[in-house]
């Protein structure tokens, strides 16, 4: 043991038993919706209001398609992160569970029924 | 391990009891900002199912969202989005390890929420 360096003493004993992963998911999750949300802004709501012709026409071209598929996952991913922290922080034990659960499926759901009518919508 | 109990400390005050500073109501906001940007989530995913399920819906949904009342909320929803935006653009400098002064930090606060009104007027006007 005299050996160990206090690091090595101190590491993976840490209460959660993981270090900083979850942090930095959020923060890289952070950096590409800074960019991704304002194209995504301007992509939809300059065809929000169009008519349904236009839209189509519009999803059709890659770069509008490829900014709304990409914002919605990202943005999906991040909040499932985001509300995993805020339901730890107000709810505990079994409901904190069941509500982390619930807010992974809501998540993934859109993402997935966002993706499918932009597939629709674009091919 | 809920009911072991640790000696009856005292808590850290909560946040009906701490006064309220520029830095707390804004990292408050954020938050809310977050979760209530899954609405306009919906909608969006919502808009972009009728726009692939055929014209007549799209027509109903588009002529919603569209309406004074889909223009008051996806107004609320953009500066929701603007201010998550400014607040989390505060939170990736701070994690460079700068902008922890008081000072500083208050007028980040002042920042975010000015930065957001800014931008959603903005974009308003463009769109």
């Amino acid at each position: 043991m005299a050996f160990l360096t206090d690091r090595k003493r101190a590491v993976g004993l840490g209460a959660s038993k993981t270090g900083t992963e979850s942090f930095w998911r959020q923060t890289i999750s952070a950096v590409a919706l800074a960019i991704l949300v304002p194209l995504f802004i301007f992509t939809f709501g300059c065809i929000l209001g169009s008519s349904y012709e236009e839209v189509l026409a519009y999803y059709a071209r890659p770069f509008p398609a490829i900014i709304a598929a990409l914002t919605l996952v990202v943005s999906m991913v991040h909040f499932r992160h985001g509300m995993q922290v805020v339901i730890e922080d107000y709810v505990h034990g079994l409901a904190k569970k069941i509500c982390i659960i619930a807010f992974t499926c809501i998540a993934y759901g859109l993402a997935a029924t966002g993706l499918f009518a932009i597939a629709r919508l674009a091919l | 391990m809920a009911d072991v109990n640790r000696g009856n400390r005292p808590l850290s005050p909560h946040l009906t009891i701490y006064r309220k500073q520029y830095t707390s109501v804004t990292s408050i906001l954020a938050r809310l900002t977050g979760i209530s940007l899954l609405g306009a989530v919906l909608l969006v995913v919502w808009w972009l199912l009728a726009a692939a399920s055929g014209p007549d819906y799209f027509d109903c949904v588009n002529g919603l969202l569209t309406s004074w009342f889909g223009d008051l909320v996806l107004t609320a929803a953009l500066w929701a989005v603007w201010y998550h935006f400014c607040s989390g653009l505060r939170h990736l400098y701070w994690d460079t390890g700068r902008g922890f002064e008081l000072e500083t930090a208050q007028k980040l606060a002042w920042g975010v929420i000015i930065g957001s009104v800014v931008l959603t007027v903005l974009t308003v006007i463009i769109l």
